[in-house]
């Protein structure tokens, strides 16, 4: 029996206590701080100069997403299968200079609508009239996304539809109309996408496309004949879709290359972004998996790629990779990688990722290391798609993060459910069959977007509740364009289920800005994978041209940067996918300046 | 009792007597045979993280085993006055860094702390009453959501890793003597199990999936079976083994994820009370200055 010294004891109840005290605590933050601090429009204009309106109806955007209808084998967890389609992208189809919304929805006979902007702060829905809306059935399969790129060099950005079904691909008949060239054009017969992007993975000058799958491209999930058909392992699933590298053979026809490039591994791709890492000139591949690491493909001068994730640092902890933005918060000219993932308190902290690239690595590739909790930019929930943008022209890149899974039945919870079943051996959890009913219930719902304003000191500040209305939607694709040409970005939120978010950015603070539009002519005509370097007021900042990043979404072609009060840009320096580059000292500020690559 | 009975089987080994260089390592494991245990726990850990990469990062793991090592080099030398073997602390910190997520350090830190100073605070005739990492993982988990999840993720799909990671923990329970408190467990949460989907309508295989994740196979080997913290007869501990079971039963029910945690940290205190009041003498002197 061993006697207990009393003083040294004592002093071992007190601190014992002050650690329970303490830990019980640190996690009621919030109750220590009140209720959340709501702001009306005219109080968050006063303390950060610019207010995000939901303008949906003023805009004339009735829009409304349905999810899809799953084989009845499948109705117990629909919600959870079902969960996204909701997409958005931003594109000038008609090129009059003004950016116009493609939204798609998923519901078996449900409409896509694009919507023209009509320069008067309204847009019309003309999906129906240029051949576009009517594309969601169980036979052909349902949209998941739209992804835009000029892949015939006319001048005209066409459309790739991904869906849960048969990739459709629809030329451009100068902002007219829309011509289905699917069937002529090499795609696959059935993919289930949650994701695809138009890159020039060669710089050949042509628009290549990349699908990742997400469910097995064997898998209809419209009349399935197994219900084996979810992910074999919460954390290291290979059983989801391949993935397909199609590439661009100029005639309309694309040309699949996936296994020749070595892009062979089967995971549940839900994010990609191209854009060159390593500084050699061609567009690499970062891919956001679901149920496992994520991928970096390192783009072998057009030859084949090297996945290199756990070399390069981002592969090592496999999370639930929902997106990829890029970014340079820091503005040192250097683009960081904002990969989304699942955060829900007490059951599973895994916290988005915001990749910076290191420097002075010894290693041939490229390594980063996670600046989010650093930045403060690392828990936002159940997040799904998020986009940089500078909100307040201040020179600095502020950032958006969908949030919310599945918003059921109100105080209800599907994770208790969730987490039996996720713990449990392949056999048991990839059966749709073990998967506990639904039964309406909630899963990470009623979330609020976060809106993290950049301090300018690479931290940021969380104004979600203060900046924006207090709305809870399923949040999935964000995008972000001056969609009213005023030099100020707006965003764009479309939501699973639900109407999207128009947020029309009321700023009210007079401070400059510049935008690029840049016309590939060597390179493609999106110039997609052009570099634009920024330089003022002792500042640089990077960004990259994307035919599709984040979630399910693709920005504005035109590349919008903050500058401040500052009234000169010392330079702008434009990197050419071809390798060329255009620099413009001293341009005009407030101004969109388009710019087209020497030939 | 795990050291005693592990070196009986090994000395009883064929293999080791007729080959003379494994005719020693009886002799050494008698020696040094406190690091038996760590010694298996480590190898589970080595092989969960090499087939699966249970580790988000070997920093957490490091920090919790060292706070804990650390935390009872000095408790036990400055409350008890003695220099007490550090391979309990060892399991406990390497519990605490596979059981706790977290994307800081500090919950690491803190909960590896609580644990073992959860020894010196709750005693009982001399006895320390919860099992240290039962008691720092269920306190984080109940009470800093925010800070704090638990393993409650498949490891991945590896089945021969999972295979030798059942046997080698069945080894240690076995050579513990404590094979009947994991049988009992197992075999009541599965027919607790069966007994759920009857009540909740879910499959039984979803009821029992659970069971076959890594949050249990540390459970059921490694917490309810610690010798340190489990009563003194072998009925009782079949008895406590189904107490525990039937507790989660109803925690699960009420839809708690960690319920074997919290179970355990309700019934195992109790148990070990009523089990030191009837067999252990009341100490003629506990607390001295």
């Amino acid at each position: 029996m061993q006697k207990v010294k009393k003083i040294p004891w004592l002093i071992t109840v007190v601190i014992f206590a002050f650690l329970l005290v303490f830990t019980a605590f640190s996690s009621k933050k919030d109750f220590l701080h009140g209720e959340k601090n709501i702001f009306q429009k005219q109080e968050a204009i006063k303390k950060f100069g610019f207010y995000l309106d939901a303008v949906n109806q003023q805009a004339g955007i009735d829009f409304h997403h349905y999810s899809p209808q799953l084989d009845p084998k499948l109705k117990h967890i629909e919600p959870q299968i079902a969960s996204m389609g909701a997409s958005v992208s931003v594109v000038d189809f008609d090129q009059d200079g003004w950016d116009d919304l493609y939204f798609t929805n998923s519901r078996q006979g449900s409409q896509n609508a694009l919507y023209r902007n009509l320069h008067n702060g309204k847009f019309e829905n003309v999906a129906e009239q240029v051949g576009l809306a009517d594309l969601n059935d169980s036979v052909t399969g349902v949209s998941m996304g739209a992804v835009w790129g000029d892949y015939d060099n006319d001048g005209y950005p066409d459309v790739l539809i991904y869906k849960w079904g048969k990739p459709e691909l629809f030329h451009n008949d100068h902002g007219k109309r829309f011509v289905n060239v699917t069937d002529s054009s090499g795609l696959p017969q059935w993919v289930n996408a949650n994701c695809a992007i138009w890159f020039d993975f060669n710089n050949d000058g042509l628009l290549d496309l990349f699908i990742g799958g997400y469910y097995s491209e064997k898998l209809n999930l419209f009349h399935t004949s197994t219900t084996r058909v979810m992910p074999e392992s919460f954390r290291y699933a290979n059983n989801g879709g391949r993935k397909y590298l199609l590439m661009n053979m100029g005639n309309g026809k694309f040309k699949d290359v996936t296994a020749q490039y070595e892009l062979n591994s089967t995971r549940w791709v839900l994010g990609a972004a191209a854009v060159d890492v390593n500084g050699d000139g061609y567009p690499d591949l970062f891919i956001a998996d679901d149920y496992n690491v994520n991928e970096l493909y390192i783009n072998d001068h057009g030859k084949r790629f090297i996945e290199v994730g756990r070399q390069a640092g981002i592969g090592n902890i496999p999370k639930s990779g929902m997106c990829v933005s890029l970014g340079d918060i820091l503005d040192d000219g250097k683009i960081g990688i904002y990969n989304t993932t699942i955060t829900e308190n007490g059951i599973l902290l895994q916290d988005n990722n915001y990749w910076y690239p290191e420097s002075g690595s010894t290693s041939p590739y490229p390594h980063f290391v996670n600046m989010a909790k650093l930045a403060g930019i690392d828990n936002a929930g159940w997040s799904y798609g998020a986009q940089f943008g500078d909100l307040d022209n201040d020179g600095y890149q502020d950032l958006y993060v969908a949030n919310g899974f599945i918003s059921g039945k109100k105080n209800t919870s599907y994770w208790y459910d969730y987490s039996k079943i996720t713990s449990g051996n392949k056999a048991i959890i990839e059966d749709a069959r073990n998967w506990p009913d639904m039964k309406g219930k909630s899963q990470s719902g009623y979330e609020h977007d976060k809106v993290w304003l950049n301090r300018g000191d690479g931290t940021f500040e969380d104004i979600s509740n203060m900046i924006m209305p207090d709305v809870t939607y399923d949040g999935r694709a964000v995008a972000m364009a001056d969609l009213w040409n005023r030099g100020v970005l707006d965003v764009i939120v479309a939501n699973q289920n639900n109407i999207p978010l128009i947020l029309k950015n009321d700023l009210q603070l007079h401070r400059h800005w510049i935008e690029f539009d840049l016309k590939g002519t060597v390179s493609n005509a999106d110039a997609a994978g052009a570099e634009v370097l920024l330089e003022w007021d002792g500042k640089k900042q990077i960004q990259v041209i994307t035919d599709g990043c984040g979630f399910s979404s693709q920005n504005s072609h035109r590349l919008h940067f903050g500058l401040g009060n500052r009234t000169q840009v010392d330079q702008v320096i434009i990197k050419w996918p071809s390798g060329k580059t255009t620099t413009l000292v001293h341009p005009q500020i407030d101004k969109l300046h388009v710019i087209r690559e020497p030939e | 009792m795990l050291f005693e009975s592990l070196n009986k089987s090994i000395r009883g080994n064929k293999l080791f007597q007729r080959i003379p260089t494994f005719s020693l390592l009886p002799e050494f494991l008698k020696r040094n045979f406190t690091y038996v245990p760590p010694a298996f726990i480590t190898l589970l850990l080595l092989i969960g993280q090499l087939s699966f990469g249970i580790l988000d990062s070997y920093v957490n793991l490091i920090v919790a085993v060292a706070t804990a090592i650390m935390t009872e080099w000095l408790l036990s030398y400055f409350v008890l006055g003695i220099r007490k073997n550090l391979a309990s602390a060892y399991i406990s910190g390497i519990s605490v860094g596979i059981l706790i997520r977290s994307t800081m350090i500090w919950p690491y830190i803190i909960t590896s702390m609580l644990s073992i100073m959860s020894k010196y605070v709750f005693r009982y005739r001399g006895r320390h009453i919860w099992n240290p990492s039962n008691f720092g993982v269920s306190w984080m988990l109940f009470m800093a959501p925010m800070d704090v999840a638990g393993l409650s993720i498949q490891w991945g799909s590896n089945f021969l890793a999972l295979v030798v990671i059942w046997i080698l923990g069945l080894i240690i329970v076995n050579r513990a003597k404590r094979m009947h408190v994991t049988i009992a467990y197992v075999i009541s949460f599965i027919i607790l199990a069966y007994v759920r989907s009857i009540i909740t309508g879910d499959t039984f295989q979803a009821e029992v999936a659970p069971l076959t994740g890594p949050m249990y196979q540390l459970f059921i080997f490694f917490m309810i079976t610690d010798p340190a913290t489990t009563v003194s007869t072998r009925k009782g501990r079949i008895i406590v083994a189904i107490l525990i079971a039937c507790v989660e039963f109803f925690l699960r029910l009420n839809s708690f994820i960690y319920a074997p945690f919290y179970a355990l940290f309700i019934v195992g205190p109790i148990a070990r009370f009523i089990d030191l009041t009837i067999h252990q003498p009341e100490p003629a002197f506990v607390r001295s200055a």
